[in-house]
Order: structure tokens, then C-alpha cells, then sequence
């Protein structure tokens, strides 16, 4: 029987203090017995001597200094394992608040998790097909990769994430079972119900387990938010064999709740007043996704950034961006002009790419092209910047080209729309359609071979006649 | 074991124990039932302040701390090649094999193993006189490097009992020497050294040899020699990573120690899977028999992450001593500098710049000064060469680990991200970047290349500057209007960024280059340039000579023309020629 201690030293924020403490480990998970009967939980963050600091979950209103009970529980942090967790919704702190009551565990696992060993990860090579072109065909998304959506407030990252959920065949073909774990940290009320809602007529709810801590939810809870969805995750990858799509949104909270939490414990801060160690603890997440030697399953993550002020220097989106293996940012510009999705496509970056696609995973030609689009775009905004100097009119005629095949590029390519469902090829056949208005000998970065297949500027010039209803830019007919 | 003090307080990886006697500063302590590693960085008169190199999750107060009497060391002998450990040597494939999927914690590891058989040459025999670090025994490592076991620094005396040629384990007694007191000291394949302390050397050399990697930017424009240290600083997605890996593909070092300090995952089991399955192209041998990883992820503990620079840079020193030419790759030192403002921000350091702790500039400059090409106690000659890649805040160079670094390296690779969003790899810029090697070089491209090389060399570089100057009146008014002479400068600069620079690293011709191959093409490039101004003179138009596509064979040639088949490129001149003499 553990020890019960009555009362606290000191109460500072989301931190309490307790004296002549013994038998303490770090770490350790205490229960806080109010006199009302209420009971809160809370974690041992710091020992000196007989005195432990302890944060508590839901917060520290209504604690006094005499009116507790607190009891130490003799472990970590710990979650509820079991197959039945699929379909179920928590809150940050991992407690069903669905109704439906406990989960029956069947093995209990340490929300923190371990760091896996390098040796043990098997490099991802598996591209999902997510249907959207700005992604499969010059961002490809790798089963196992952590890949971020840089967004910002006001733009579409919960429909982007939505329609990847929808579309994309998460488990590889061989019959294999999938699962969502969905973290949202300090977002909306309304933004929650709008996933919930969208899971639902999807029809995948059954697949969905959620973490709900919303932006009015204490913050201790939001830190132990993405470790409890992770730790659910590679139960459900690891040891029921099933690819996980993990997404977790919104970083950004997440982030300033840590700052929060460090600024009560009164640390040194490093950037923007964000702890020093905000690189380690990112990456305590992120690193989670991968994929296992031995293991049937996989964990993939797409973690959501809303950006402050667009900035993507601040500390939260450059620091991912150091961890994640990439990244897909989405334009306000774009978006203001009805693009959907409005992802930018120079800065975006899947660097687990390359070796994902080609002969054998999608097709042979597909490297080559999307590193000639990307090429070839970034000529188009060199032109624009001209254009806006001097007018379009003025510029030389490749120039023209370029700016015509740019608004071509951001209306049919990217600008796909929410219900459009790619195929690979479609996607690829496409990027063809576009560089084929171009004339032959701007496109550098493709062999010989690859040029006599497929580029054809007869087929091109149809292909957008049909669907822009017979017209086009007179300056793409130009030879 | 008797525990010698027990835990105190205990802030992440911080513990502290009160009131202790007999540690010494920088000393390796077991910390706790589990015998968690740890080092003893502070001690005042009622505190010695422990940072622990694993996770202290349920960790107890009043748990015992062991002394071990010795600093954090690292283990040196046959086995290292080929190999990955984590940040304070542990070796990862034998922990895998033991516990899993998940880095396990506590001692019970040795670095090496103990258990493999060895086949041993003894190079010395009873009666020889032998100094610190003479090579007493060899064996075959891997099937491209021969380990040589050397008498430890501090010993010297007379062989007095050699063990038979044959196949040993790493712990059997080699030879005994004995010294002028008579005291004896067993030697055998393994030795320890604490990696704080930079391993001495007989004398340091001019550096005069480039370290050759293939990459015509780096070759020719920005070279490294060896010996010698460079900083790559990037943002996120400018290619550091990417730069790193050619560089320890396919430089010319003998050995290549790979340090991921806090980085992904899955870069180093990229790293692990594509080294075994390349081939040396000298020797036709895995690239991983002349490589050893140091893997300490970013979500690995955050103060081995600090050690991990220090233990790969003694793994390096090491091999120098043996006379090996050595690279190190550290990827990201940054991280490393970030590691270290952690662990002083728990201790309540006072802050300097961006909250780093004030001896940042000192501990970069003692890492990269480790860097040196020497003559070795033993007379033999070897090198370490650091390249640390730097992952600045928000890309912005004049934050303070850059700009420390850039005062203790001699070559700095600038990536631009802008060079990245338009694909053109390797990203490095050529406006910013530099490298002071080039006047240490200049023999050595003389005697080595061609006299012209260096020659050559400047004058491209002239022509990107002159591009760049033109480029600020493009941007504004189009290039339409400027005079031909100016047109050809930048068609010629376009040959040069995008035939010369950018390098692809997936295609099997141009990931490597030849020296012999560069200079042939900046020959052609310089000539080409030289015909178009004389023809120009002669009043055709730049339209004209564009409109041939000379310029555009010339970009394809990294391609067209194989590594293999270099005579091919003679033919250009002819080409060049005809294509000119045919512009009406």
C-alpha cells in the first residue's frame, strides 16, 4: 500500500510542490485526492532532497495547501493497450470520455516510449497514393515517413489532411488492416467536429481512436496529448500489424503549451522564450514514425503547423523542419486565388522521395519529370518577378511561355479541387501534358529517352483546349 | 561494488548528489540500480552535478552512484570498422540483438567483441626496444584495412614475451613490455582513451593534398584539403545531409567515421543500407569495410548526443595514428552546440547569445583543431579531416554556431535555399562560399592536374561573379536589352551553373568525377567562350550562335560522355568549331 501525503508546500501554476517525500522516482505518476473526492493526476518533473515538484494534469485550481491527498503511484505515465481501442475517443490525458467506459487492457505501455534503435528501422520505400498531384507527383508521401503540413491560420490544412485521410490507401495492398490516431492539441471545438464528422461519413470511425484536448483543456494535458495518440500508434503497428496514419494538429499549441509549462518552472529560455530543449522534445514525437525490422506494421506521421504571422522561420516550423523528412507548405497567394489545395510547391520537400518512386513503385519516368517541374516552376516565378517590373507584355517569349505554363501549372496540376481522386499515372501524364508546352530545349533535366516518349505538344495543346472549353494562351501555340 | 554516493536531486538528465568526496571533474560514474552512464561535470563545496547519458525516467533519490576512476573513454581496437554505436559507444547491433527493437540502458555492453577471433601478425619480438605508440601486431580489420595495434602512449621499454602468430580474441596478452622500473605491462589488441583529450601527435605537417571527393564544386572551386576542416550550414531541405553522404561515398579518405548527432533515424539506416550495397571504385570492396557510424538520433539521450562528436573524433584520431588518412563527418555540429546549451541551462549557467552557454566558441574550436594532417609518433603520416555540417535557426548565417564555426574552419560550403527550391544541386552557392585551402593546393594542382587548372579556375569563377552583377540589371529591366558581349556572358555562365555545378547525385556517371574529366570540361567551357567573343567580334549575333545548341551539348556532356571514356571529350573542340562555322 503506497503512502498517502496530505497537504502541498507550495502551488506555482500548473506545478505543486511536496515535502519529506521518500521512495520518489522521476517521472512517476501521482494521484491528487481533493477533499470534494475529485481526483487528479499529475507527474513528477522535478526531485531535490525530500521535495518534489509534481505538474498536474487538469490544472491546479481549487488546490490549497491543505486540502489534498496525494498518493504515488510507483510508475510512469502509462496508457491502456488493447484491440478495442479502435473507435474510441479520449481526452489528452488518455481517459475515454466517449461514454463507453475504461478500455480493458490487455497490455499497458509507457506513454514516453523509448528511442528506437537506429539498427532496428527498416529504410521506408513504399509510396501512398494520397490522390492529389501536388503530393504524389512531386511530394510523395512514404509509408513510415513523418511528413508536416506548414500551414497557417485561415488556410485549409484540416480539408488537406481530410481528403488525404479519404483517399489515400494506407494499408499496401495485401489485405492488410489500417488505423487512424488522431491527436488534436488546443485546437477548436469546431475544428475537432469537423474531423469527427468527416471520419464519420468516410466511414471510417471504426478505424479512428482520438485524442481530444482542445484549445479551453488544460495544458499539462496537450504535453501528454501526441505521446498518448504515438503510444496507441506503435501498439497498433507493432503489435497488431497494422499501418497507422497518425495526425496531429496543432504543433503550434502543443509548442506554446511546452513554453508554458517551462516558463512555471522558471527555465531558461532559448528562442521566442521557447525552451531550450524544444528541438529534443519535437523530435521525441516525430522520431516515432517509421518502420520496424520484423514488424508487419507501420506508423506514418502528418503533423499539422498553423505558422504565426507565416513565418516559417519561426522556432516551431524551422525546428520540425530539421526532424521531419520533409515537408508540405501551403500559400496564402495560392489560396487567396481559389487554388485548391493551395500547396506551394518549391518549398515543399519529401525527402524520402527518391527512393520510393520509379521503376518498380510508380513509374520510371517520374523522378526525371517532377525534378523538371520543379525546375521549370522555379523559372516561371524568376519570370513573374520581371513581369512585375515590366510588364508582361514586355518580356521575351520564353518568358511568356513560362508565365502561361505557371497559371496552367497552379490551375490543373496543383489546383485539383477536394473531390478530385488521382491516379498515379493521371498525375504523371499531366506533368507531361505541361512540359510539352514548353519547347524542348528548356527541359534540361530529362534524358533523351524519356523526351522521345512522352513529350508531345500536339497532344498538350488538345489535352488543355478540351479542358479550358477551346481555348489557350496564343503565346503556348507559338513555335 | 560499493556504492561511493547517492542521488540527491535529479532534474532530467541532471543529478546531483550532496556532500561527496573523491570524484574527480569529467570523471565516468554508474548512476543508480541500473548503472545508467553518466560524467561528473561540476562539483562545489556541497554538490558534484552528474549528467547522465540515459533516460532518468524512474530514477529514485537516495539510489547509489559508482566511481569507475577513469574519464568517459573510448574503446580502441579491431572491430571498430564497419560497425555503429551509439554516442558513448555502445554498439547498437549487438544491443538490437539483446533487447530489441528499443535502445536498451545500463552497463553491460562492451564496445568491441570479445568473442571474435582475430588473425594476428606480431610485428615486433622479445629484446626490441619499443616506444608509445609503435605498432607492435596487425591484423586484417576488414578486407580493405589493416588495424595495427600500438603500444599505448605512456609506455615504453623492451619486448620481454610475444605471443605466437595466430588467432586471438581482443582481451589475450600479446606482448608484455617491460620498462626501465621493471614493471611489466601486458599488451593486447584493445586500449582505452577518454575522448575529451585529443590523442598527441609527433609533428603537424603543411597541408598541401586536397581531399578528392568527385564533386566537381567542391574539387574545383571550393577544395578541401586534407587535414583540414569545412562547415556546411544549410536550413532545412537545402541538401546537407545529402552533401555529407556523397562526400563519404566517394572522397578519397582511407577511412570515413560517420557521426549522425542528432539527427533522423532513418538517415543513419539509409546510411547503413546504401553503404553496403556500394562498391569502392578503387578497390571493388563495401563501402562499409572502411566505415564506422556513431548514430545518436535526435530523440536519444541529449547528453550522449554531446559526447558523440568527442567519441567520433577520437575513433578518427586513432586510425591517424595508424596512419590512415581519415574524414569525419559530423552531422549536425548544431545539434551538438544545442545538446550543450541544454545541459548548461539545467546547471543555471548564465546565458550568452541566444541562450547558448558562453564557452560555445571554446569547445567548437577545440573540436575542429583536432582536425591535422601529421607525422605520428611512430613516423608515420595521417590526417583527420573534419566536415561538420551546421543547420542554422531559420536559415539565418549570423546566428552564433555558424558564426563561431566559420572562424575555426577554412573551407565553408554555403547551401542556399534558394538554389534548392530551383533543384540545383549540389546547393552550395558560389557567391558566398569559400575556401582559403586554394593557395595550399596550388603545387598540388600544378604537379598533379595541369598547370593551367588554377588559371582556368579563377577565370570561370569571373565569369559566375560578372553573371551575378548582371543578374541585379535583368532582374529589373529584362536581358533582352543588354549589348551581345554581355548576352554571351551569361549563356556561358548557364554552361557553367548548370553544366558544371549542379551535380546529380543518382546518376551512376556524374554522382563521382574524375579530376582528369573536370579540368577537360572547364577546358572546353573556356574555349567555347574564347570562340564565341572572337565571332562576336566579327558581327554575328549571340541569337546565331545560341541557336546552333553547342551550348546546350556542352551542358549534357556530365552525361553524354562516360567516366570511363574521357578521350571522348577531345572531340568537343571539333564540334565546337563546326557548330560556330556554321553561324551565318
Amino acid at each position: 500500500m503506497s503512502r498517502q501525503y496530505i497537504g502541498l508546500k507550495e502551488i506555482k501554476g500548473p506545478l505543486i510542490i511536496l515535502d519529506q517525500v521518500e521512495d520518489v522516482s522521476f517521472e512517476e505518476v501521482v494521484e491528487i485526492e481533493l477533499e470534494n473526492g475529485s481526483t487528479r493526476f499529475g507527474r513528477v518533473v522535478e526531485i531535490q532532497g525530500q521535495q518534489a515538484v509534481i505538474q498536474v494534469f487538469e490544472g491546479t485550481s481549487g488546490l490549497s495547501k491543505i486540502n489534498t491527498k496525494t498518493r504515488l503511484l510507483g510508475h510512469p505515465m502509462e496508457i491502456a493497450l488493447s484491440r478495442e481501442i479502435l473507435g474510441r475517443i479520449f481526452n489528452g490525458g488518455g481517459k475515454p470520455i466517449d461514454g463507453l467506459g475504461e478500455v480493458y487492457a490487455q497490455t499497458k505501455a509507457d506513454i514516453n516510449g523509448h528511442s528506437l534503435n537506429p539498427v532496428m528501422r527498416k529504410y521506408p520505400r513504399n509510396y501512398i497514393n494520397t490522390g492529389i498531384s501536388a503530393i504524389d507527383g512531386l511530394n510523395t508521401l512514404i509509408r513510415g515517413q513523418k511528413l508536416p503540413i506548414f500551414s497557417g491560420s485561415g488556410m485549409p490544412h484540416n480539408q488537406l489532411a481530410v481528403q488525404i485521410v479519404k483517399q489515400a490507401n494506407i494499408a499496401s495492398s495485401e489485405n492488410q488492416e489500417f488505423a487512424i490516431v488522431f491527436a488534436a492539441m488546443g485546437v477548436k471545438n469546431d475544428v475537432a467536429d469537423f474531423f469527427k464528422r468527416s471520419f464519420e461519413e468516410t466511414g471510417v470511425m471504426e478505424k479512428v481512436v482520438m485524442f481530444l484536448n482542445l484549445s479551453n483543456d488544460p495544458i499539462i494535458e496537450r504535453i501528454l496529448t501526441p505521446r498518448c495518440a504515438l503510444t496507441v500508434a506503435e501498439y497498433l503497428a507493432y503489435t497488431c500489424d497494422m499501418h497507422v496514419l497518425v495526425i496531429m494538429t496543432d504543433v503550434t499549441s502543443y509548442c506554446e503549451a511546452l513554453r508554458e509549462f517551462s516558463s512555471s518552472k522558471e527555465e531558461i529560455p532559448g528562442r521566442k522564450g521557447y525552451p531550450g530543449y524544444l528541438y529534443s522534445d519535437l523530435a521525441s514525437l516525430y522520431e516515432r514514425a517509421g518502420i520496424v525490422k520484423g514488424k508487419k506494421g507501420s506508423v506514418t506521421q502528418i503533423p499539422i503547423l498553423t505558422i504565426p504571422n507565416d513565418d516559417i522561420t519561426h522556432p516551431v516550423s524551422d525546428l520540425t523542419g530539421y526532424i521531419t523528412e520533409g515537408q508540405i507548405v501551403l500559400d496564402r497567394n495560392l489560396h487567396q486565388t481559389n487554388v485548391y489545395p493551395p500547396i506551394g510547391v518549391l518549398p515543399s520537400l519529401s525527402r524520402l522521395m527518391k527512393d520510393g518512386i520509379g521503376e518498380g513503385y510508380t513509374r520510371a519516368d517520374h523522378s526525371s519529370l517532377s525534378t523538371q517541374l520543379f525546375a521549370c516552376y522555379a523559372k516561371v516565378q524568376d519570370a513573374r518577378a520581371l513581369a512585375s517590373v515590366i510588364g508582361e507584355e514586355e518580356l521575351s517569349l520564353i518568358d511568356r511561355k513560362y508565365m502561361a505554363f505557371g497559371r496552367l501549372f497552379e490551375k490543373y496540376y496543383v489546383g485539383q479541387g477536394f473531390k478530385t481522386n488521382r491516379k498515379i499515372e493521371e498525375t504523371l501524364d499531366l506533368g507531361w501534358y505541361l512540359l510539352s508546352l514548353l519547347p524542348i530545349g528548356e527541359l534540361d533535366r530529362v534524358s533523351k529517352e524519356f523526351l522521345e516518349e512522352y513529350y508531345n505538344i500536339d497532344l498538350a495543346i488538345t489535352h488543355f483546349m478540351a479542358l479550358q472549353g477551346g481555348q489557350l494562351d496564343e503565346v503556348l501555340r507559338k513555335r | 561494488m560499493k556504492a561511493n554516493a547517492s542521488i540527491y536531486s535529479i532534474n532530467g538528465p541532471v543529478v546531483k548528489t550532496k556532500l561527496a568526496v573523491g570524484f574527480q571533474m569529467l570523471e565516468m560514474v554508474y548512476v543508480g540500480h541500473k548503472q545508467l552512464l553518466g560524467e561528473v561535470i561540476g562539483i562545489n563545496d556541497i554538490y558534484t552535478t552528474i549528467q547522465v547519458y540515459e533516460s532518468t525516467t524512474g530514477l529514485k533519490i537516495g539510489e547509489p552512484i559508482f566511481k569507475s576512476n577513469s574519464p568517459l573513454g573510448a574503446t580502441l581496437g579491431p572491430g571498430i570498422l564497419t560497425n555503429i554505436f551509439d554516442g558513448i559507444q555502445r554498439p547498437l547491433k549487438e544491443m538490437a540483438e539483446i533487447s530489441g527493437m528499443y535502445v536498451s540502458e545500463g552497463r553491460g555492453l562492451n564496445a568491441l567483441n570479445e568473442t571474435k577471433l582475430w588473425d594476428i601478425t606480431l610485428k615486433v619480438k622479445v629484446g626490441d626496444k619499443v616506444l608509445g605508440g609503435d605498432i607492435f601486431a596487425t591484423t586484417p580489420e576488414t578486407s580493405l584495412i589493416q588495424h595495427r595495434m600500438m603500444v599505448p602512449n605512456h609506455i615504453k621499454g623492451t619486448v620481454s614475451f610475444t605471443i605466437e602468430n595466430g588467432s586471438y580474441n581482443i582481451n589475450e596478452i600479446l606482448i608484455i613490455v617491460t620498462d626501465e622500473y621493471g614493471i611489466q605491462h601486458s599488451l593486447s589488441s584493445v586500449q582505452k582513451w577518454p575522448i575529451r583529450q585529443a590523442r598527441p601527435v609527433g609533428k603537424r605537417q603543411i597541408i598541401s593534398v586536397p581531399l578528392i571527393t568527385g564533386q566537381r564544386v567542391i574539387d574545383t572551386f571550393f577544395p578541401i584539403a586534407k587535414g583540414g576542416a569545412a562547415a556546411v550550414p544549410g536550413g532545412f531541405g537545402a541538401g546537407k545531409t545529402m552533401t555529407q553522404h556523397q562526400l563519404a561515398k566517394w572522397c578519397d579518405a582511407d577511412i570515413i567515421v560517420y557521426v549522425g548527432c542528432g539527427e533522423r533515424g532513418n538517415e543513419m539506416t539509409q546510411v547503413l543500407e546504401e553503404f553496403s550495397e556500394l562498391v569502392d571504385p578503387k578497390s571493388h570492396k563495401p563501402l562499409t569495410d572502411r566505415t564506422v557510424l556513431i548514430a545518436n538520433t535526435s530523440n536519444m539521450p541529449v547528453a550522449a548526443r554531446e559526447a558523440s562528436i568527442y567519441t567520433g573524433i577520437t575513433l578518427a584520431e586513432y586510425y591517424r595514428d595508424m596512419g590512415y588518412h581519415v574524414a569525419l563527418m559530423a552531422d549536425s555540429t548544431s545539434r551538438w552546440a544545442e545538446a550543450l546549451r541544454e545541459i548548461s541551462g539545467r546547471l543555471e549557467e548564465m546565458p550568452a547569445e541566444e541562450g547558448f552557454p558562453a564557452y560555445l566558441p571554446s569547445r567548437i574550436s577545440q573540436f575542429y583543431e583536432r582536425a591535422g594532417y601529421v607525422e605520428n609518433i611512430n613516423h608515420t603520416e595521417g590526417s583527420v579531416t573534419i566536415i561538420g555540417a551546421v543547420s542554422p535557426q531559420g536559415a539565418d548565417f549570423s546566428e552564433p554556431v555558424t558564426q563561431n564555426t566559420k572562424r575555426f574552419v577554412r573551407a565553408f560550403w554555403a547551401l542556399d535555399k534558394s538554389l534548392a527550391y530551383a533543384r540545383h544541386f549540389p546547393a552550395i552557392n558560389w557567391n558566398i562560399s569559400y575556401s582559403e585551402y586554394m593557395d595550399d593546393l596550388r603545387k598540388w594542382y600544378d604537379t598533379n592536374v595541369d598547370r593551367k587548372f588554377v588559371g582556368l579556375r579563377a577565370e570561370m569563377m569571373s565569369i559566375l561573379h560578372e553573371e551575378t552583377q548582371l543578374m541585379e540589371i535583368v532582374k529589373l529591366i529584362g536581358s533582352d536589352v543588354l549589348p551581345d558581349d554581355q548576352k554571351l556572358i551569361l549563356e556561358i555562365a548557364r554552361v557553367i551553373r548548370v553544366g558544371y555545378l549542379q551535380q546529380n547525385a543518382f546518376h551512376p556517371e556524374d554522382t563521382f568525377v574524375p579530376f582528369e574529366k573536370q579540368f577537360k570540361m572547364l577546358q572546353l567551357i573556356s574555349y567555347l567562350k574564347a570562340q564565341s567573343v572572337r565571332l562576336l567580334s566579327t558581327k554575328r549575333t549571340i541569337r546565331a550562335i545560341t541557336a546552333t545548341g553547342i551550348f546546350d551539348e556542352l551542358i549534357k556532356i556530365k552525361y553524354d560522355v562516360k567516366n570511363n571514356e574521357i578521350e571522348k571529350l577531345d572531340t568537343y573542340y571539333e564540334k565546337i568549331d563546326l557548330a560556330l562555322a556554321s553561324v551565318k
